[in-house]
């Protein structure tokens, strides 16, 4: 098996790996970018190469910014390998990937995991029923299909990427059925305390605020602080139920779009045994890492959402200050400090609004740890929030420990889809906090790989 | 069960076409999307069957991270569909139950 190199490998090729291997090229580095989509954009530029101009409308001017970085990365000079899905990182900087039905093997002198990030789960009663997605993946749809709901459509949870597709909808003339808000007075109040930091990132507030305006004006049924959700359907989703102000609320939808937040893409990370932090504030797992991205005193960097939540934009910077840093520690970089002091100054502009819009749209504690004992919390196995609880009174301690009782967080999707859930449910039934219960043991291969795939 | 599609493409005129069969169903859809998108715009409302209820399943993250759009294609199990782009003469059909693939005995 050949063995390339680089100076640096990039996995993902989102906001993060696009900027960072733009400014590693103007450093002269070798970059080498590996993507498990075909084309550049992650997941927030889906699709940004092809969308035509009325699609690349609808989506907004947020999404178009994508296209200056994107058409930048390509002539960057910068190897770009998509519909590559890796499945091993060693902490020496060596990548196992496959594509085109072959595993190959790189290695970087750094690497900076780009992953980005993923929605959080939403397990609530009916979660898995066919009609039923998260609404960043309706999204990635529209992106990089044209695809729209045909149907009747409720938007349901919280968070600014929940609001911007209701917008986006209403510019593509797509009429929501009912917008399910679970955003609560008392949110709003408890973020005014953030406000200071919010209007210091005023542009963010505002483009906020022009977005609910719209929403408001498009005269989609919008109830607000609402709970108790439940996905009713036999076989497929058939509508929507939740409490309104007391009273039960029944919505017929074929599509249901869950969202509640983005939480960082940690498999990576966590495969290689590098420590993460629980972020009290994000109610997510963080890779631990110095100032600059760095994992402890491997080659490995880690920078954007797949880091702590930042959004686009502040992904972008903390991709070129890393790139930077590992141009230092190549002895490449000229005038290094004075660049990398300027990207800083930049990117604390765009973290102002991060504690206010983390406060206000923090997802409900029953969205997060399911009451209902009969929710379907592991997706891949069927393991229900009800046994995890059983688990946990015959003395399981923690997300590790539920393999022993069960398949919980053993199917193909390794946990990424319960791991946050279970550890939370964990944490509450036992009264310990979230960082002491801890997380699944992740290891590779993290994405499932043919015998035919290995051999040459 | 193939029923009303959740979702349409409507501007797929102008678009290079391709042809793939989804259990012997011929679809014409746009060149690039993904096969997921492509099936969930035909029609198509479930991908699998869960491995212990063998439950109807669909895509739920559209990225590559919940495994709940695998379907066989060209006669590998176990693909994950929103990753993979339609090519002219696929031949795609559901996954049932368990497939061979365990990520753990594979290697
Ligand atoms: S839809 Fe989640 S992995 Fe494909």
């Amino acid at each position: 098996m050949t063995v390339e190199i680089a100076d640096l490998v990039i996995v993902g090729s989102g906001p993060t790996g696009m900027a960072a291997a733009c400014e590693a090229r103007s450093l002269g580095l070798s970059v080498l970018m590996l993507d498990e989509q075909a084309a550049v954009g992650g997941q927030i530029y889906r699709g940004i190469e092809v969308a035509s101009l009325p699609r690349t409308n609808i989506l907004g001017d947020d999404y178009a910014a994508g296209r200056e970085l994107a058409a930048n990365f390509r002539v960057s000079g910068a190897t770009h390998l998509g519909g590559a899905v890796v499945w091993n990182l060693s902490s020496d900087g060596t990548v196992d990937y496959v594509i085109n039905g072959k595993s190959r093997k790189v290695t970087g002198r750094f690497v900076l995991i780009a992953t980005g990030a993923m929605e959080r789960p939403f397990p609530i009663d009916g979660w898995t029923l066919p009609g039923v997605m998260g609404a960043g993946a309706a999204q990635i749809l529209l992106k990089s299909a044209g695809a729209i709901p045909t149907g009747s459509v409720v938007l349901a949870g919280c968070g600014p990427l929940l609001y911007l597709l209701a917008w986006q909808y209403f510019r593509a003339g797509i009429e929501i059925r009912a917008f399910v808000d679970t955003t609560s007075p008392s949110a709003y109040l408890r973020a005014t305390r953030h406000i200071g930091g919010a209007l210091r990132g005023w542009r963010d507030l505002v483009k906020g605020l022009k977005l609910r305006t719209a929403l408001r004006q498009s005269g989609a049924a919008w109830y607000t602080g609402c709970s108790n959700f439940s996905v009713q359907g036999n076989g497929r989703a058939e509508g929507l139920a939740f409490s309104h102000r007391g009273c039960a609320v029944r919505i017929p939808a074929s599509l249901v779009l869950l969202h509640q937040g983005v939480v960082p893409n940690t498999q990576l990370s966590w495969s290689i045994g590098a420590a993460h932090r629980w972020s009290p504030e994000q109610l997510c797992w963080e890779p631990v890492t110095d100032a600059w991205g760095r994992i402890g005193e491997a080659v490995i960097y880690v920078a954007g959402d797949s880091r702590a939540i930042v959004g686009a934009r502040a992904s972008a910077i903390q991709g070129r200050l890393t790139a930077l840093e590992i141009g230092k520690q190549l002895g490449v970089a000229s005038d290094i400090e004075r660049r990398l002091a300027v990207l800083q100054r930049e990117l604390r502009q765009h973290l102002h609004i991060r504690s206010f819009l983390d406060v206000l749209y923090r997802p409900l504690d029953e969205f997060r740890i399911p009451g209902r004992d009969d929710v379907i919390v592991c997706r891949c196995e069927e393991v229900t929030a009800g046994q995890i609880r059983e688990y946990v009174e015959l003395g399981c301690l923690g997300p590790n420990q539920t393999k022993a009782f069960g398949r919980c967080g053993m199917g193909l999707c390794q946990g990424r889809f319960c791991g946050l859930t279970v550890t939370e449910i964990i944490s509450s039934a036992r009264g310990v906090g979230p960082a002491d219960i801890g997380y699944y043991r992740v290891r590779p291969p993290i994405k499932p790989v043919l015998l035919s795939e290995l051999m040459e | 069960m193939t029923t009303n599609a959740l979702f349409s493409i409507p501007e797929s005129s102008g678009h290079d076409m391709v042809t793939i069969a989804f259990e012997g169903r011929n679809l014409t859809v746009p060149a690039g999307i993904s096969v997921a998108a492509a099936l969930l715009s035909n029609g198509v409302s479930d991908f699998r069957s869960s491995v212990v209820g063998q439950a109807p399943r669909a895509p739920y993250c559209m990225m590559g991270a919940c495994f709940e759009c695998l379907v066989e294609i060209n006669e590998f199990p176990a693909r994950q569909s929103c990753l993979i782009s339609v090519q002219d003469g696929m031949r795609v059909r559901r996954q049932l139950g368990a497939s061979a693939i365990n990520i753990k005995d594979e290697l």
